[in-house]
């Protein structure tokens, strides 16, 4: 998406980059849609279409400078702070205090931007929010450590996996069987107590929740297409992960 | 008692916090994620403690939390989902599922079958919680007295 002078295109190009960022940070698809269409109001264009699927975004402009765009989306990651950047953005469009060529290069500022939080904070975080999962689930404090550890190995597991090949339900089934195999291990060993919590506890980083959220608000809002193919997309990485504990317990008896 | 609530309550604060920094929210809204979750789970605490069964109780946790995420939303103008996608997880049915799974590796799928549509039923409320808590707070918005 090159930035041209033409008047269409120009507007377009910011239309498509905000929803492109939106989209492939884990927004919901009526969000792309409704950004993209009052970002092209704001700017002047009564007339803007747009059609969205987790896979892509088609986006028409009518008027003196008619056009129609698509862009594919092939790489979907999580990073909700790039949404709300990009919602701020839009609202400052609207709001007229944005000029185009500042939109267009905050924007692209966005889109470049680094993730805010290190690969091993993350993993950190999880380990500490798997322990906490078990005490909600009623387990001992002293399943805490077991349970931080192998959902900790699990999760960086799915992280570089993630890097390696770009098959989520593959990712997602190699680290559920990873966090179980440790979970069987640390009971085996007599540093973990109740493996069932263990097992609980360490897989809760790999479930889908914000896949099944937006799956549900993209239904609801009428994207049916979207919100089928997020679904089935949620559904399947919680089926990977059940085969992979499935995996685990029927080796390991 | 009280102890155990408000542990659970620290916990689940923790937990939802802590998903809220996987999934990339920004530092400072951090602490709101977490308070959602842990009114969420609180509120499912309460329920269970009452006797409730668990599909109700999860139906009114999801309530609690989208509402409390919509107001928020409406308060920092923020996307909703950066409040409430991290606050469903704990309500989740991954205790039933594994159990589940568990008895279909022992080939025992009577026992099986039943805890899946137990999830599965416990999903849909997760679903219908959505859907509900967003129909409620439109009406509200719309009507006159609190406008």
């Amino acid at each position: 998406m090159d930035y041209a002078n033409n008047d269409g295109q120009d507007i377009a190009s910011i239309c498509l980059l905000a929803g492109k960022i939106i989209l492939q940070n884990g927004g919901e698809t009526y969000r792309v849609e409704d950004t993209m269409v009052r970002i092209a109001e704001a700017y002047g264009v009564a007339n803007a279409y747009s059609y969205v699927t987790p896979t892509g975004i088609i986006f028409a402009l009518d008027g003196a400078a008619q056009s129609t765009r698509l862009v594919r989306i092939s790489e979907r990651s999580t990073n909700l702070k790039k949404v709300t950047l990009v919602n701020d953005i839009s609202r400052r469009i609207c709001q007229g205090s944005l000029q185009r060529h500042e939109a267009y290069k905050q924007l692209q500022d966005i889109e470049q931007a680094k993730d805010d939080y290190p690969a091993w904070l993350k993993v950190l975080v999880a380990a500490v929010a798997s322990g906490c999962f078990l005490i909600m689930f009623r387990g001992s404090w002293n399943d805490f450590l077991p349970v931080a550890l192998a959902s900790g190995i699990g999760f960086l597991c799915l992280l570089t996996l993630h890097r390696i090949m770009p098959i989520t339900f593959f990712a997602s089934f190699l680290s559920a069987v990873i966090s179980g195999s440790l979970a069987v291990l640390m009971v085996w060993l007599g540093i973990g107590h109740n493996l069932d919590k263990i097992i609980i506890g360490s897989i809760m980083p790999l479930v889908p929740g914000l896949h099944i959220t937006n799956a549900v608000r993209d239904l609801m809002a009428g994207h049916l297409v979207s919100g089928l193919s997020k679904g089935a997309e949620a559904f399947l990485i919680a089926f990977a992960i059940g085969a992979g504990i499935a995996f685990v317990l029927s080796v390991y008896p | 008692m009280v102890v155990q609530l408000l542990e659970q309550l620290a916990v689940s604060f923790v937990a939802c916090a802590a998903f809220s920094l996987i999934f990339g929210v920004q530092k400072h809204r951090l602490v709101q994620c977490g308070l959602v979750g842990g009114a969420g789970w609180l509120a499912y605490t309460v329920c269970s403690a009452l006797e409730m069964r668990t599909i109700p109780a999860t139906l009114l946790a999801v309530c609690v939390v989208t509402i409390i995420s919509q107001m928020m939303a409406k308060h920092y103008r923020t996307p909703i989902i950066v409040f409430s996608a991290a606050g469903i997880i704990p309500l989740v049915p991954g205790k039933i599922a594994y159990d589940a799974m568990r008895h279909i590796v022992q080939e025992e799928y009577v026992i099986a079958v039943e805890l899946a549509v137990q999830a599965f039923m416990i999903s849909g409320s997760i679903a219908i919680g959505l859907v509900f808590s967003e129909v409620i707070y439109i009406i509200f918005r719309r009507s006159p007295r609190s406008s």
